[in-house]
């Protein structure tokens, strides 16, 4: 019998509105501690929070885009715990009716297959500030400006079957939200973050205990941790020992999980309905309004790229899982740019020099216009696209633009076709025996011919143009 | 004397400059110096000299607001800048407030003189103002008994004529039955009526702010500065606000006044009653219908709000942890010991009980036995009500079924919560209720209670402003 891994994720994502979600103090990244805080976040005698509308708008927003039941009355509830970096004592969450109820994403597996996975729920709630433990030898520091920063906590139902699956949900989901401009996906600043519920059984059984995993900041390390998890269970359960509901820590240094607290050990968090804040109403003609005001999202696009583009679901899967390079792809074919061409450069060309330099697609140093002109200099037959991958690297390292590197460098295509068949027959009277062969029948020494032209050529002879005339010559 | 005139009586006195602000704020100062009643916390004598002043000056442009230079005592749950506000509470005995509750604004902005800042029972959690870090206050009309609470150092100010009137609260009596103890005019408006930004919350979703004055009139001319909306208070209602000085007048012939049966039942102190009874007689005189009325599940009050004001009130009060500000223990060892300390030494027993029944409700297993069931009962409360003013147009009874007790003379916690058996409804309900001087048992007062219908203040001032043209409980005076 084989183990089947079972995991959920809960996605917190920092909305991107101006002030926080029940105050008027901005939400900026970076600021000096406790600079961003007012009455309110510091949970100051007689301060009442007042929500923000925006962060409600933005909750709608990802509703509507995983075609979720929308909670038309929903409920702002305290979890109440006692922590240093809260400062109320309480945080203020959605519990019972959360303002986004059932939902699903279509995610796209390593082997092409689709896959659907539920959404339980989205629901919106403040951010504590934060506990920061290394700065003083015998104190702990606390920075308030996150303290009621509004989050998304999105939590999907365990529908995952392998942290490779998990991966794929949770880039999805990171892509969803850029796309529909409620987070800046940011995960280094944590304001897209990854909790996991893990669990293993044997196929067919009731769901395994589960142990929901904190701390994790990257994809890789999602699927690190996870697959560290599971080897721990299947490890606990093979020897005949059972595993234990608890929190447990991902360490990215160690690579390695640690218990954090046991469900024995967990809070009563005492929810009740904060008395503070009116219920949560979300009116049709609100809904309508945001519909409209969604974008293209990437599972339309896909189709789209697919069926008015013509390109293979692979491939345009990969161009609009980042809406940041859908919309470099977008710029340069909305030009003209012939569309399949355009894909094999932003997925191949371009994406190995980005990895390559760890640049973001934004960041460039190829802007989408000038990738646009260089692939039109392959289509017009100024160059060829081996000329191009030279022009591609020149234009990478700074060397100016698409057509001063082709005239600087003289990489014009040579198009002069009885030029080009005087250095044809001068190749053909110089490799005598292997025209034999070719006559013979050695199909295969095309190629020959076709390098020997282009080495003669500095690779500037139209390719179509040489396999024209040595076909002609050879026959 | 300046201190036996109504507000509307030192309105047109300071219009006529028959005295002045500094007049009349030193006139109360000197007053609130000579008083041993325990009212205030704090006495802010420069700033209200300095506010005076200045109220002076805009009265000599002619340009001055309905109130101003009028001075007033603050309660001390109401937050003000740059000044200590304590709640009555250890715990925050050391808390300068770095803002102005909306309430304060308001004032404020009218240019009033703020004379202090009033006792009252820790976070407002008591009847008798025995729960304060500072003491009792006493009451004025016997320095042996109760001022009632919590807003006890409001209504002994008031009564005392150390200051003209004052701020209250009301989360479950904490207005009206003080204000019955002492012998004043107290308003708990309909919950939503005035903002609750800056009160320190006891039960958010009972607690209300109120006038405490001597009159009626003098209500209507001061709710007129607190009422409205607040952005800054999502509770707050943001429906209109009359006049309420216009309709004080009209005549009460065919009102139709209903006295519930479970009003009148046993427990009620017999003297009480009898002036409780010879107030509607007086109605009735006035052209009034009485009609019996019946509010059934009135008998689940108490249950019910100790349940939802200590489960509000434990998550409240979990702010108060010795971290930012306030009460912090001396030299904690780690952080459980630092939140333990300070909060059971910053605390008073009254608010560790309360605390501890919250926590206790809202706990897992024990919600829907507790806080759900005690939510349900709350809305037969408010059903109740609603069936009662199909037929009524204000319900009248006792506010506290016994007059002032002498001071330390209830112990346990319960008896003392029974004190509160009438008044507590209308906090369930969010419904406007009044406390209105109407006689005397024992020698001591005793208030007669108007309940009316949501936003209906204007027909309690009128109905009790009426009451006051025909009677003169309320110009009784304890002091000279």
């Amino acid at each position: 019998m084989t183990w089947e891994t079972v995991i959920g994720l809960e996605i917190h994502s920092q909305l991107k509105t101006k002030s926080k979600i029940f105050s008027g103090a901005s939400t900026a990244f970076g600021a000096k501690a406790n600079t961003q805080a007012c009455a309110v976040d510091l949970g100051y005698p007689g301060v009442l929070p007042v929500l923000n509308q925006e962060a409600v708008k933005m909750a709608l927003r990802f509703g509507l885009s995983v075609n979720a039941t929308i909670n038309k009355h929903s409920i702002f509830a305290r979890k109440n715990y006692f922590y240093p970096d809260l400062p109320k004592g309480y945080q203020i969450s959605q519990f019972e009716i959360p303002i986004v109820g059932n939902g699903v994403i279509d995610i796209s597996l390593e082997n092409g297959e689709n896959k659907i996975v539920g959404i339980t729920r989205a629901h919106l709630e403040e951010d504590a500030g934060k506990s920061i433990h290394d700065m003083y030898d015998e104190y702990t520091a606390i920075d308030l400006n996150r303290a009621g920063t509004p989050l998304l906590e999105i939590v999907s139902e365990p529908d995952m079957r392998s942290a490779k699956e998990a991966v794929a949900y949770a880039k999805k989901i990171h892509a969803l939200v850029q796309y529909i401009d409620i987070c800046d996906g940011n995960m280094q600043e944590g304001s897209f973050r990854c909790d996991a519920n893990v669990s293993v059984r044997k196929h067919g059984d009731k769901l395994g205990t589960r142990a929901e995993l904190k701390n994790i900041n990257s994809f890789k390390f999602l699927e690190k941790a996870i697959n560290l998890e599971v080897e721990r269970q299947i490890d606990i359960l093979e020897e005949g020992g059972s595993v234990v509901q608890e929190t447990r820590l991902y360490d990215s240094i160690k690579n390695e999980t640690r218990s954090m607290r046991s469900k024995e050990e967990a809070n009563d968090y005492r929810y009740f309905p904060d008395p503070d804040l009116l219920p949560v109403v979300v009116s049709d003609e609100l809904l309508l309004d945001i519909k409209k005001s969604l974008p293209e999202l990437p599972t339309e696009k896909k189709l789209r790229f697919v069926d008015k583009l013509g390109l293979s679901a692979y491939d345009a899967e990969i161009l609009t899982s980042q809406k940041e390079v859908a919309d470099y792809f977008e710029t340069i074919i909305n030009k003209g740019a012939d569309a399949k061409l355009s894909a094999n450069w932003v997925m191949g060309e371009l994406s190995a020099a980005l990895n390559k330099n760890q640049v973001e697609i934004n960041n460039s140093p190829i802007p989408s216009n000038e990738l646009f002109v260089l692939i039109s200099r392959i289509t017009d037959n100024t160059i060829s696209g081996k000329i191009a991958k030279d022009v591609f690297k020149l234009m990478w390292e700074g060397n100016g633009s698409v057509d001063e590197i082709i005239e600087k460098q003289g990489l014009k295509q040579m198009t002069d076709s009885s030029a080009l068949e005087s250095i044809i027959d001068d190749i053909i009277s110089n490799n005598l025996s292997q025209v034999k062969q070719f006559k013979d029948g050695n199909s295969k020494l095309l190629g020959f011919f076709v390098g020997q032209v282009m080495k003669a050529t500095q690779g500037k002879a139209n390719p179509k143009q040489v396999n024209q005339i040595l076909n002609e010559k050879l026959s | 004397m300046m201190h036996n005139l109504t507000i509307a009586e030192q309105i047109k006195g300071l219009k006529n400059r028959d005295f002045s602000s500094l007049e009349l704020t030193q006139h109360y100062l000197n007053r609130i110096d000579n008083s041993n009643l325990n009212a205030f916390i704090s006495v802010t004598s420069d700033q209200a000299i300095n506010q005076a002043k200045m109220a002076d000056s805009i009265l000599a442009k002619g340009n001055a607001a309905s109130l101003t230079g009028i001075p007033y005592a603050h309660k001390d749950i109401f937050c003000t800048k740059g000044i200590k506000t304590s709640a009555g509470s250890k715990m925050l005995d050391s808390f300068i407030s770095p803002y102005d509750a909306t309430l304060s604004d308001k004032l404020n902005s009218q240019n009033m003189v703020m004379l202090g800042k009033t006792n009252m029972d820790e976070f407002a959690m008591g009847s008798s103002n025995e729960n304060s870090y500072y003491g009792p206050v006493k009451n004025p009309w016997d320095t042996k008994k109760v001022p009632g609470g919590s807003s006890g150092g409001s209504a002994a100010a008031v009564a005392s004529r150390i200051s003209p009137f004052a701020t209250g609260t009301d989360t479950g009596g904490s207005i009206r039955q003080p204000a019955s103890l002492c012998g004043i005019t107290g308003l708990k408006p309909t919950y939503g009526r005035i903002s609750r930004y800056g009160m320190i919350a006891y039960a958010s979703s009972l607690d209300q702010a109120g006038p405490m004055t001597r009159t009626a009139e003098d209500s209507a001319i001061i709710l007129n500065a607190m009422a409205g909306f607040d952005s800054k208070d999502s509770t707050s209602a943001n429906i209109s606000v009359p006049d309420y000085t216009q309709n004080l007048s009209k005549s009460l012939k065919g009102l139709k006044i209903g006295l519930p049966k479970e009003y009148f039942s046993e427990g009620l102190d017999k003297g009480v009653e009898k002036v409780v009874m010879n107030a509607i007689n007086d109605y009735e005189a006035m052209g009034a219908k009485i009609i019996e009325v019946s509010l059934p599940n009135s008998i689940h009050a108490i249950p019910a709000y100790y349940i939802v004001a200590p489960c509000e009130c434990s998550s409240n009060l979990s702010r108060f942890d010795g971290v930012r500000y306030g009460y912090r223990c001396g030299d904690p060892k780690d952080l459980n010991d630092l939140y333990l300390r300070s909060r059971s030494e910053g605390f008073g027993d009254e608010v560790k009980r309360r605390i501890m029944i919250g926590a206790y409700a809202l706990s897992a297993g024990y919600y829907d036995a507790y806080y759900l069931k005690a939510q349900k009962v709350r809305q037969l409360i408010s059903e109740d009500f609603k069936v009662a003013f199909k037929e009524v147009d204000v319900v009248m009874g006792p506010v506290s079924p016994t007059a002032a007790f002498d001071l330390g003379s209830v112990k346990d916690p319960v008896s003392m919560y029974l004190a509160d058996i009438y008044t507590l409804s209308v906090n369930l309900a969010g419904l406007p209720g009044m406390s209105i001087p109407a006689g005397f048992s024992d020698n001591l007062p005793v208030g007669l209670q108007l309940i009316g219908n949501h936003w209906s203040e204007e027909l309690l001032l009128n109905t009790a402003h009426q009451f006051q043209m025909v009677t003169d409980w309320h110009n009784a005076s304890p002091v000279e």
